[in-house]
Protein backbone atom coordinates (compact mmCIF):
# COMPACT_ATOMS: atom_id res chain seq x y z
CA UNK A 1 0.00 0.00 0.00
CA UNK A 2 1.58 3.46 -0.79
CA UNK A 3 -0.28 6.88 -0.24
CA UNK A 4 -0.47 9.50 -3.58
CA UNK A 5 -0.79 12.61 -2.50
CA UNK A 6 -3.14 14.46 -5.07
CA UNK A 7 -2.14 18.13 -5.65
CA UNK A 8 -5.40 20.52 -5.71
CA UNK A 9 -5.26 21.01 -9.60
CA UNK A 10 -5.30 17.36 -10.29
CA UNK A 11 -8.02 16.51 -7.78
CA UNK A 12 -11.11 16.60 -10.17
CA UNK A 13 -9.95 13.77 -11.91
CA UNK A 14 -9.47 11.81 -8.83
CA UNK A 15 -13.07 12.15 -7.13
CA UNK A 16 -11.88 15.02 -5.69
CA UNK A 17 -9.94 13.17 -3.06
CA UNK A 18 -6.72 14.72 -1.85
CA UNK A 19 -5.12 11.12 -1.35
CA UNK A 20 -5.83 8.09 -2.92
CA UNK A 21 -4.52 4.66 -1.35
CA UNK A 22 -2.91 1.72 -3.93
CA UNK A 23 -2.12 -1.63 -3.10
CA UNK A 24 1.05 -1.95 -4.84
CA UNK A 25 5.05 -3.07 -4.02
CA UNK A 26 6.43 -0.87 -6.81
CA UNK A 27 6.20 2.12 -8.42
CA UNK A 28 5.09 1.03 -12.11
CA UNK A 29 2.30 -1.23 -10.32
CA UNK A 30 1.50 1.41 -8.26
CA UNK A 31 0.72 3.77 -11.05
CA UNK A 32 -0.78 1.58 -13.51
CA UNK A 33 -3.74 1.03 -10.46
CA UNK A 34 -4.11 4.62 -9.79
CA UNK A 35 -4.63 5.37 -13.78
CA UNK A 36 -6.72 2.13 -13.21
CA UNK A 37 -8.68 3.90 -10.68
CA UNK A 38 -8.64 7.19 -11.87
CA UNK A 39 -8.33 7.46 -16.22
CA UNK A 40 -8.96 11.10 -16.25
CA UNK A 41 -5.75 11.53 -14.00
CA UNK A 42 -3.95 8.98 -16.21
CA UNK A 43 -4.52 11.30 -19.06
CA UNK A 44 -2.68 14.43 -17.28
CA UNK A 45 0.13 11.85 -15.65
CA UNK A 46 1.23 9.94 -18.62
CA UNK A 47 1.78 10.81 -22.21
CA UNK A 48 0.40 8.53 -25.20
CA UNK A 49 3.35 6.21 -24.76
CA UNK A 50 2.51 6.05 -20.50
CA UNK A 51 5.96 8.16 -19.73
CA UNK A 52 5.19 10.25 -16.97
CA UNK A 53 4.43 13.92 -18.29
CA UNK A 54 7.26 16.42 -18.52
CA UNK A 55 5.31 19.07 -16.34
CA UNK A 56 4.57 16.04 -13.95
CA UNK A 57 6.91 15.29 -10.87
CA UNK A 58 6.38 11.95 -8.76
CA UNK A 59 8.32 11.96 -5.78
CA UNK A 60 8.24 8.95 -3.40
CA UNK A 61 9.32 10.52 -0.05
CA UNK A 62 11.10 13.79 -0.67
CA UNK A 63 12.62 12.29 -3.93
CA UNK A 64 11.79 11.51 -7.56
CA UNK A 65 11.32 8.48 -8.12
CA UNK A 66 13.11 8.56 -11.29
CA UNK A 67 16.22 9.51 -9.27
CA UNK A 68 15.47 6.11 -7.03
CA UNK A 69 14.82 2.72 -8.82
CA UNK A 70 12.64 4.47 -11.28
CA UNK A 71 9.80 2.47 -12.19
CA UNK A 72 10.98 -1.09 -10.15
CA UNK A 73 10.89 1.38 -6.67
CA UNK A 74 9.73 -0.71 -3.78
CA UNK A 75 6.79 1.12 -2.17
CA UNK A 76 5.88 0.07 1.37
CA UNK A 77 3.38 0.26 3.58
CA UNK A 78 3.92 3.73 4.55
CA UNK A 79 5.27 5.31 1.14
CA UNK A 80 4.07 8.56 0.28
CA UNK A 81 4.32 9.50 -3.28
CA UNK A 82 3.70 13.03 -4.01
CA UNK A 83 2.69 14.23 -7.25
CA UNK A 84 3.84 17.63 -8.10
CA UNK A 85 2.24 19.58 -11.20
CA UNK A 86 3.43 22.89 -12.69
CA UNK A 87 1.42 25.51 -11.45
CA UNK A 88 2.01 29.46 -12.96
CA UNK A 89 0.17 31.67 -11.23
CA UNK A 90 1.00 34.55 -9.14
CA UNK A 91 0.46 38.24 -10.29
CA UNK A 92 -2.58 37.88 -12.15
CA UNK A 93 -5.56 35.88 -11.69
CA UNK A 94 -8.40 37.13 -14.02
CA UNK A 95 -10.98 34.58 -15.61
CA UNK A 96 -11.11 33.71 -19.12
CA UNK B 1 45.43 52.00 6.88
CA UNK B 2 43.00 55.38 6.63
CA UNK B 3 41.51 54.96 3.50
CA UNK B 4 41.09 51.33 4.66
CA UNK B 5 39.10 52.58 7.69
CA UNK B 6 37.51 55.31 5.29
CA UNK B 7 35.67 52.14 3.07
CA UNK B 8 34.95 50.46 6.12
CA UNK B 9 32.77 53.78 7.26
CA UNK B 10 30.96 54.34 4.04
CA UNK B 11 30.33 50.39 4.20
CA UNK B 12 27.92 50.80 6.67
CA UNK B 13 26.21 54.59 5.71
CA UNK B 14 23.37 54.19 7.46
CA UNK B 15 21.69 57.37 8.39
CA UNK B 16 20.48 58.03 12.15
CA UNK B 17 16.89 57.03 10.71
CA UNK B 18 17.94 54.04 9.04
CA UNK B 19 19.62 52.64 12.01
CA UNK B 20 16.94 53.15 13.87
CA UNK B 21 14.54 52.26 11.08
CA UNK B 22 16.37 48.80 10.55
CA UNK B 23 17.79 47.99 14.23
CA UNK B 24 15.53 45.49 14.78
CA UNK B 25 17.72 42.90 11.81
CA UNK B 26 21.35 44.45 13.14
CA UNK B 27 20.83 43.18 16.42
CA UNK B 28 20.43 39.83 14.89
CA UNK B 29 23.57 38.28 15.48
CA UNK B 30 24.31 36.91 12.51
CA UNK B 31 22.58 39.48 10.86
CA UNK B 32 24.24 42.27 11.41
CA UNK B 33 25.45 45.48 10.29
CA UNK B 34 27.04 43.57 7.27
CA UNK B 35 23.52 41.93 6.64
CA UNK B 36 21.92 44.95 6.40
CA UNK B 37 24.41 46.71 4.43
CA UNK B 38 24.48 43.85 1.81
CA UNK B 39 20.78 44.55 1.49
CA UNK B 40 21.41 48.41 1.11
CA UNK B 41 23.68 47.48 -1.59
CA UNK B 42 21.55 44.56 -3.15
CA UNK B 43 19.60 45.82 -6.24
CA UNK B 44 16.73 43.20 -6.86
CA UNK B 45 13.68 42.74 -10.06
CA UNK B 46 10.53 41.74 -9.38
CA UNK B 47 8.83 40.76 -11.92
CA UNK B 48 5.01 41.39 -11.39
CA UNK B 49 3.60 43.19 -8.94
CA UNK B 50 0.22 41.56 -8.18
CA UNK B 51 -0.63 38.77 -5.60
CA UNK B 52 3.09 37.34 -4.69
CA UNK B 53 4.63 40.53 -5.95
CA UNK B 54 2.58 42.45 -3.20
CA UNK B 55 3.96 41.18 0.00
CA UNK B 56 7.46 40.17 -2.29
CA UNK B 57 7.82 44.26 -2.85
CA UNK B 58 6.29 45.16 0.52
CA UNK B 59 8.70 43.59 2.89
CA UNK B 60 11.70 43.58 0.23
CA UNK B 61 11.23 47.85 0.84
CA UNK B 62 10.61 47.43 4.23
CA UNK B 63 13.76 44.99 5.28
CA UNK B 64 15.74 47.97 3.07
CA UNK B 65 16.37 46.75 0.00
CA UNK B 66 18.74 49.71 -1.43
CA UNK B 67 17.14 49.14 -5.19
CA UNK B 68 14.04 47.26 -6.45
CA UNK B 69 12.64 47.20 -10.09
CA UNK B 70 9.13 46.53 -10.40
CA UNK B 71 8.19 44.74 -14.01
CA UNK B 72 4.43 45.28 -14.30
CA UNK B 73 2.25 46.64 -17.67
CA UNK B 74 -1.28 45.99 -15.92
CA UNK B 75 -3.54 48.54 -14.66
CA UNK B 76 -5.38 48.05 -11.19
CA UNK B 77 -8.81 45.98 -11.68
CA UNK B 78 -11.45 45.76 -8.47
CA UNK B 79 -10.80 42.04 -8.83
CA UNK B 80 -7.05 42.05 -7.64
CA UNK B 81 -7.88 44.03 -4.68
CA UNK B 82 -8.76 40.60 -2.42
CA UNK B 83 -5.15 39.26 -2.46
CA UNK B 84 -2.73 42.08 -4.24
CA UNK B 85 -2.29 44.05 -0.85
CA UNK B 86 -0.07 46.99 -2.37
CA UNK B 87 -3.43 48.73 -3.86
CA UNK B 88 -6.44 50.61 -2.70
CA UNK B 89 -10.03 51.06 -4.02
CA UNK B 90 -8.07 54.43 -4.81
CA UNK B 91 -5.76 52.53 -7.06
CA UNK B 92 -8.13 51.46 -9.65
CA UNK B 93 -7.60 51.78 -13.33
CA UNK B 94 -3.90 53.31 -12.16
CA UNK B 95 -0.49 51.85 -13.71
CA UNK B 96 0.27 48.69 -11.04
CA UNK B 97 4.37 49.54 -11.34
CA UNK B 98 3.87 53.15 -10.59
CA UNK B 99 1.42 52.83 -7.65
CA UNK B 100 3.60 49.61 -6.41
CA UNK B 101 6.57 52.46 -6.42
CA UNK B 102 4.35 55.05 -4.88
CA UNK B 103 3.22 52.72 -2.14
CA UNK B 104 6.56 51.01 -1.46
CA UNK B 105 8.63 54.33 -1.12
CA UNK B 106 5.90 55.88 1.22
CA UNK B 107 6.85 52.46 3.17
CA UNK B 108 10.68 53.57 2.65
CA UNK B 109 12.12 56.44 1.37
CA UNK B 110 15.65 55.39 2.09
CA UNK B 111 15.95 53.20 -1.11
CA UNK B 112 15.17 53.43 -5.01
CA UNK B 113 12.36 52.61 -7.04
CA UNK B 114 12.57 51.81 -10.98
CA UNK B 115 9.71 51.09 -12.91
CA UNK B 116 10.04 48.60 -16.17
CA UNK B 117 6.14 49.25 -17.23
CA UNK B 118 6.76 47.06 -20.11
CA UNK B 119 6.06 43.39 -20.84
CA UNK B 120 8.58 41.49 -20.02
CA UNK B 121 9.89 39.39 -23.54
CA UNK B 122 12.24 37.84 -25.39
CA UNK B 123 13.39 41.17 -26.59
CA UNK B 124 13.93 42.94 -23.58
CA UNK B 125 14.20 40.25 -20.78
CA UNK B 126 18.02 39.90 -20.40
CA UNK B 127 18.27 43.68 -20.74
CA UNK B 128 16.35 44.56 -17.65
CA UNK B 129 17.36 41.52 -15.89
CA UNK B 130 21.35 41.94 -16.41
CA UNK B 131 20.82 45.43 -14.03
CA UNK B 132 19.83 43.39 -10.96
CA UNK B 133 21.49 40.88 -8.56
CA UNK B 134 18.47 39.09 -7.69
CA UNK B 135 14.85 38.23 -9.55
CA UNK B 136 11.71 37.43 -7.68
CA UNK B 137 9.34 35.81 -10.02
CA UNK B 138 5.55 36.15 -9.60
CA UNK B 139 4.61 36.44 -12.87
CA UNK B 140 1.15 34.41 -13.69
CA UNK B 141 1.75 32.23 -16.61
CA UNK B 142 4.36 29.21 -18.54
CA UNK B 143 5.63 31.46 -20.99
CA UNK B 144 6.88 34.16 -18.98
CA UNK B 145 7.98 31.60 -16.29
CA UNK B 146 10.35 29.42 -18.57
CA UNK B 147 11.47 33.09 -20.07
CA UNK B 148 12.61 34.70 -16.57
CA UNK B 149 14.14 31.41 -15.71
CA UNK B 150 16.26 31.18 -19.28
CA UNK B 151 17.32 35.14 -18.74
CA UNK B 152 18.48 34.51 -15.41
CA UNK B 153 20.23 31.16 -16.55
CA UNK B 154 22.20 33.19 -19.04
CA UNK B 155 22.68 36.46 -17.02
CA UNK B 156 23.81 34.48 -14.14
CA UNK B 157 21.09 35.61 -11.79
CA UNK B 158 19.27 33.89 -8.55
CA UNK B 159 15.54 33.28 -9.76
CA UNK B 160 13.58 33.11 -6.70
CA UNK B 161 10.35 31.52 -7.71
CA UNK B 162 7.34 31.33 -6.38
CA UNK B 163 4.09 30.05 -7.44
CA UNK B 164 0.39 29.37 -6.23
CA UNK B 165 -3.22 28.00 -7.15
CA UNK B 166 -6.21 27.43 -5.73
CA UNK B 167 -4.61 26.51 -1.88
CA UNK B 168 -1.11 25.32 -3.37
CA UNK B 169 1.63 27.53 -2.95
CA UNK B 170 5.51 26.55 -4.57
CA UNK B 171 8.86 28.30 -3.39
CA UNK B 172 12.54 27.76 -4.14
CA UNK B 173 15.31 29.24 -5.14
CA UNK B 174 16.69 28.46 -9.06
CA UNK B 175 20.10 29.11 -10.61
CA UNK B 176 21.84 30.33 -7.27
CA UNK B 177 25.59 30.57 -6.82
CA UNK B 178 26.83 27.78 -5.66
CA UNK B 179 30.28 27.70 -3.09
CA UNK B 180 31.93 25.39 -5.94
CA UNK B 181 31.17 28.77 -8.41
CA UNK B 182 28.69 26.40 -10.73
CA UNK B 183 24.65 27.38 -10.28
CA UNK B 184 22.22 25.39 -8.64
CA UNK B 185 19.12 23.69 -10.45
CA UNK B 186 16.77 25.60 -12.53
CA UNK B 187 13.18 25.85 -13.23
CA UNK B 188 13.98 23.22 -16.00
CA UNK B 189 15.03 20.96 -14.06
CA UNK B 190 12.38 20.68 -12.04
CA UNK B 191 9.80 20.85 -14.86
CA UNK B 192 11.52 20.52 -18.58
CA UNK B 193 8.58 21.71 -20.55
CA UNK B 194 5.42 23.17 -19.91
CA UNK B 195 1.86 21.60 -19.75
CA UNK B 196 0.08 22.20 -22.99
CA UNK B 197 -2.47 25.19 -23.11
CA UNK B 198 -5.51 24.02 -21.54
CA UNK B 199 -4.64 20.28 -20.07
CA UNK B 200 -3.69 21.62 -16.40
CA UNK B 201 -5.50 24.00 -15.19
CA UNK B 202 -4.62 27.36 -14.91
CA UNK B 203 -5.06 29.81 -11.97
CA UNK B 204 -7.73 32.11 -13.89
CA UNK B 205 -9.67 29.20 -14.43
CA UNK B 206 -9.59 28.17 -10.84
CA UNK B 207 -8.91 30.96 -8.64
CA UNK B 208 -6.67 31.52 -5.64
CA UNK B 209 -7.79 32.18 -2.05
CA UNK B 210 -6.48 35.57 -1.68
CA UNK B 211 -4.23 34.79 1.62
CA UNK B 212 -1.89 32.14 -0.32
CA UNK B 213 -0.13 34.80 -2.12
CA UNK B 214 0.48 36.58 0.97
CA UNK B 215 2.13 33.67 2.50
CA UNK B 216 3.98 32.38 -0.14
CA UNK B 217 4.95 35.66 -1.33
CA UNK B 218 6.22 36.38 1.85
CA UNK B 219 8.28 33.23 1.80
CA UNK B 220 9.93 34.16 -1.42
CA UNK B 221 10.65 37.60 0.06
CA UNK B 222 12.76 35.50 3.16
CA UNK B 223 14.41 34.12 0.57
CA UNK B 224 15.50 36.85 -1.64
CA UNK B 225 17.14 38.29 1.71
CA UNK B 226 18.35 35.24 2.63
CA UNK B 227 19.87 34.63 -0.99
CA UNK B 228 21.40 38.37 -0.32
CA UNK B 229 22.73 38.29 2.95
CA UNK B 230 24.13 34.80 3.02
CA UNK B 231 21.96 34.18 6.55
CA UNK B 232 20.84 30.78 6.46
CA UNK B 233 19.99 28.07 3.89
CA UNK B 234 17.87 29.06 1.01
CA UNK B 235 15.66 26.62 -1.01
CA UNK B 236 18.60 25.59 -2.98
CA UNK B 237 17.87 21.98 -4.65
CA UNK B 238 14.83 22.00 -2.75
CA UNK B 239 11.01 23.15 -3.19
CA UNK B 240 8.93 24.10 -0.67
CA UNK B 241 5.10 23.18 -1.64
CA UNK B 242 2.28 24.34 0.81
CA UNK B 243 -1.12 22.73 0.82
CA UNK B 244 -3.39 25.91 2.71
CA UNK B 245 -6.50 23.34 3.16
CA UNK B 246 -4.64 20.57 4.62
CA UNK B 247 -2.21 22.46 6.66
CA UNK B 248 0.21 20.91 4.90
CA UNK B 249 3.73 21.22 3.98
CA UNK B 250 6.41 19.52 2.50
CA UNK B 251 10.44 19.80 0.68
CA UNK B 252 11.42 17.84 -2.06
CA UNK B 253 14.42 17.44 -3.40
CA UNK B 254 15.52 19.33 -6.71
CA UNK B 255 18.64 17.88 -8.71
CA UNK B 256 19.52 19.44 -12.53
CA UNK B 257 19.07 17.06 -15.15
CA UNK B 258 22.32 17.02 -17.39
CA UNK B 259 20.42 17.48 -20.31
CA UNK B 260 18.90 20.88 -19.42
CA UNK B 261 20.77 23.53 -21.59
CA UNK B 262 19.91 27.22 -22.12
CA UNK B 263 21.91 28.39 -24.78
CA UNK B 264 19.49 31.23 -26.03
CA UNK B 265 15.80 32.84 -25.52
CA UNK B 266 13.35 31.44 -28.01
CA UNK B 267 9.51 32.11 -28.67
CA UNK B 268 7.76 31.60 -25.56
CA UNK B 269 4.60 31.62 -26.42
CA UNK B 270 5.30 29.03 -29.30
CA UNK B 271 7.07 26.65 -26.82
CA UNK B 272 3.90 26.98 -24.53
CA UNK B 273 1.94 26.10 -27.27
CA UNK B 274 -0.21 29.25 -27.34
CA UNK B 275 0.76 30.45 -30.76
CA UNK B 276 -1.07 27.33 -32.03
CA UNK B 277 -3.94 27.67 -29.79
CA UNK B 278 -4.49 30.66 -30.49
CA UNK B 279 -4.54 30.29 -34.30
CA UNK B 280 -7.67 27.86 -34.48
CA UNK B 281 -9.88 30.90 -34.85
CA UNK B 282 -13.93 30.04 -34.15
CA UNK B 283 -16.91 31.57 -35.89
CA UNK B 284 -17.61 35.00 -33.16
CA UNK B 285 -20.45 36.89 -32.73
CA UNK B 286 -20.22 40.00 -31.02
CA UNK B 287 -22.55 41.33 -28.13
CA UNK B 288 -24.45 43.79 -29.94
CA UNK B 289 -25.42 41.22 -33.14
CA UNK B 290 -26.07 38.66 -29.66
CA UNK B 291 -28.96 41.03 -28.43
CA UNK B 292 -30.48 41.45 -32.13
CA UNK B 293 -30.28 37.44 -32.40
CA UNK B 294 -32.15 37.79 -29.14
CA UNK B 295 -34.60 40.17 -29.74
CA UNK B 296 -35.24 38.45 -33.57
CA UNK B 297 -37.76 35.93 -32.87
CA UNK B 298 -34.98 33.67 -34.60
CA UNK B 299 -34.42 29.98 -32.68
CA UNK B 300 -31.07 29.44 -31.27
CA UNK B 301 -29.60 27.67 -28.22
CA UNK B 302 -27.48 29.68 -25.74
CA UNK B 303 -24.65 27.65 -23.77
CA UNK B 304 -22.81 28.88 -20.72
CA UNK B 305 -19.77 26.87 -20.20
CA UNK B 306 -18.92 28.68 -16.84
CA UNK B 307 -19.08 26.76 -13.84
CA UNK B 308 -22.03 26.52 -11.30
CA UNK B 309 -20.65 29.01 -9.05
CA UNK B 310 -19.95 31.62 -11.64
CA UNK B 311 -23.31 31.26 -13.06
CA UNK B 312 -25.02 31.94 -9.84
CA UNK B 313 -23.27 35.63 -10.23
CA UNK B 314 -24.48 36.31 -12.70
CA UNK B 315 -26.58 34.47 -16.30
CA UNK B 316 -27.91 35.24 -19.88
CA UNK B 317 -30.61 32.30 -18.96
CA UNK B 318 -28.17 29.54 -21.31
CA UNK B 319 -27.90 26.11 -20.49
CA UNK B 320 -25.23 25.53 -18.19
CA UNK B 321 -22.55 23.36 -19.04
CA UNK B 322 -19.67 23.74 -17.74
CA UNK B 323 -16.37 23.23 -20.31
CA UNK B 324 -15.02 20.60 -17.76
CA UNK B 325 -17.67 17.90 -18.83
CA UNK B 326 -18.94 19.22 -22.14
CA UNK B 327 -17.24 16.40 -24.02
CA UNK B 328 -20.01 14.12 -22.17
CA UNK B 329 -23.22 16.21 -23.06
CA UNK B 330 -23.33 16.28 -26.84
CA UNK B 331 -26.83 14.92 -26.80
CA UNK B 332 -27.84 18.33 -24.71
CA UNK B 333 -26.26 20.75 -28.11
CA UNK B 334 -28.59 21.66 -30.80
CA UNK B 335 -27.89 20.42 -34.39
CA UNK B 336 -31.03 21.90 -35.68
CA UNK B 337 -30.30 25.72 -35.05
CA UNK B 338 -27.23 28.32 -33.62
CA UNK B 339 -25.39 27.38 -30.68
CA UNK B 340 -23.84 30.29 -29.06
CA UNK B 341 -21.66 29.19 -26.56
CA UNK B 342 -20.53 32.38 -24.16
CA UNK B 343 -18.33 32.39 -20.69
CA UNK B 344 -16.75 34.94 -18.55
CA UNK B 345 -14.85 36.71 -21.15
CA UNK B 346 -15.04 34.43 -24.36
CA UNK B 347 -11.47 32.43 -23.87
CA UNK B 348 -13.87 29.18 -22.32
CA UNK B 349 -16.10 28.82 -24.78
CA UNK B 350 -13.58 29.23 -27.69
CA UNK B 351 -11.87 26.13 -26.14
CA UNK B 352 -15.00 24.79 -25.53
CA UNK B 353 -16.01 24.54 -29.49
CA UNK B 354 -12.56 23.59 -30.52
CA UNK B 355 -12.81 20.62 -28.26
CA UNK B 356 -16.64 20.07 -29.76
CA UNK B 357 -15.05 20.41 -33.21
CA UNK B 358 -12.26 17.83 -32.46
CA UNK B 359 -14.95 15.68 -31.15
CA UNK B 360 -16.91 15.93 -34.90
CA UNK B 361 -20.15 17.10 -33.24
CA UNK B 362 -21.82 18.56 -36.55
CA UNK B 363 -23.74 22.05 -35.68
CA UNK B 364 -23.31 25.62 -35.91
CA UNK B 365 -21.35 26.58 -33.12
CA UNK B 366 -20.79 30.60 -32.43
CA UNK B 367 -18.84 32.10 -29.71
CA UNK B 368 -20.16 35.33 -27.61
CA UNK B 369 -17.03 37.44 -28.59
CA UNK B 370 -16.05 39.23 -24.82
CA UNK B 371 -18.49 36.94 -23.08
CA UNK B 372 -20.47 37.96 -20.47
CA UNK B 373 -18.38 40.90 -19.71
CA UNK B 374 -18.55 42.53 -22.49
CA UNK B 375 -22.82 41.78 -22.54
CA UNK B 376 -22.70 43.39 -19.22
CA UNK B 377 -20.39 46.42 -20.30
CA UNK B 378 -22.17 47.17 -23.52
CA UNK B 379 -25.88 45.77 -23.26
CA UNK B 380 -27.12 45.10 -19.91
CA UNK B 381 -24.86 47.29 -16.83
CA UNK B 382 -26.90 45.81 -14.30
CA UNK B 383 -25.37 42.44 -14.65
CA UNK B 384 -22.60 41.73 -12.16
CA UNK B 385 -18.91 41.61 -13.29
CA UNK B 386 -16.44 39.38 -11.56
Amino acid sequence: MATFLIPTPLRKFAGNQSSVTVSAERMDQAIHTLVAQHPDLGRHLLDPERNIRSFVRIYVGDTDFRELQGEQTPLADHSVVSIIPAIAGGCECNLP
Amino acid sequence: MQSAMKEQSSNHAFSPDEFARYSRHIIIPEFGLDGQQKLKNARVLVIGSGGLGSPVLLYLAAAGVGHIGIVDFDRVDDSNLQRQVLFSTSDIGKSKARQARERVLSLNPHIEVTVHETRLDSNNAREIIRQYDVVADGTDNFPTRYLVNDACVLEGKTNVYASIFQFEGQVSVFNALLPDGGRGPNYRDLFPEPPPPGLVPSCSEGGVLGVLPGIIGSMQALEVIKVITGVGDPLVGRIFLFDAAAFQTRILRVSKRPETVVTGLIDYQLFCGLDQFREAEVPEIDVQAFESLRTSGEPFQLIDVREPHEYDIAHLEGELIPVGIIGEHLDRIARDRKVIVHCRSGVRSAKAIRLLQELGFQGELINLKGGILAYAREINNALPVY
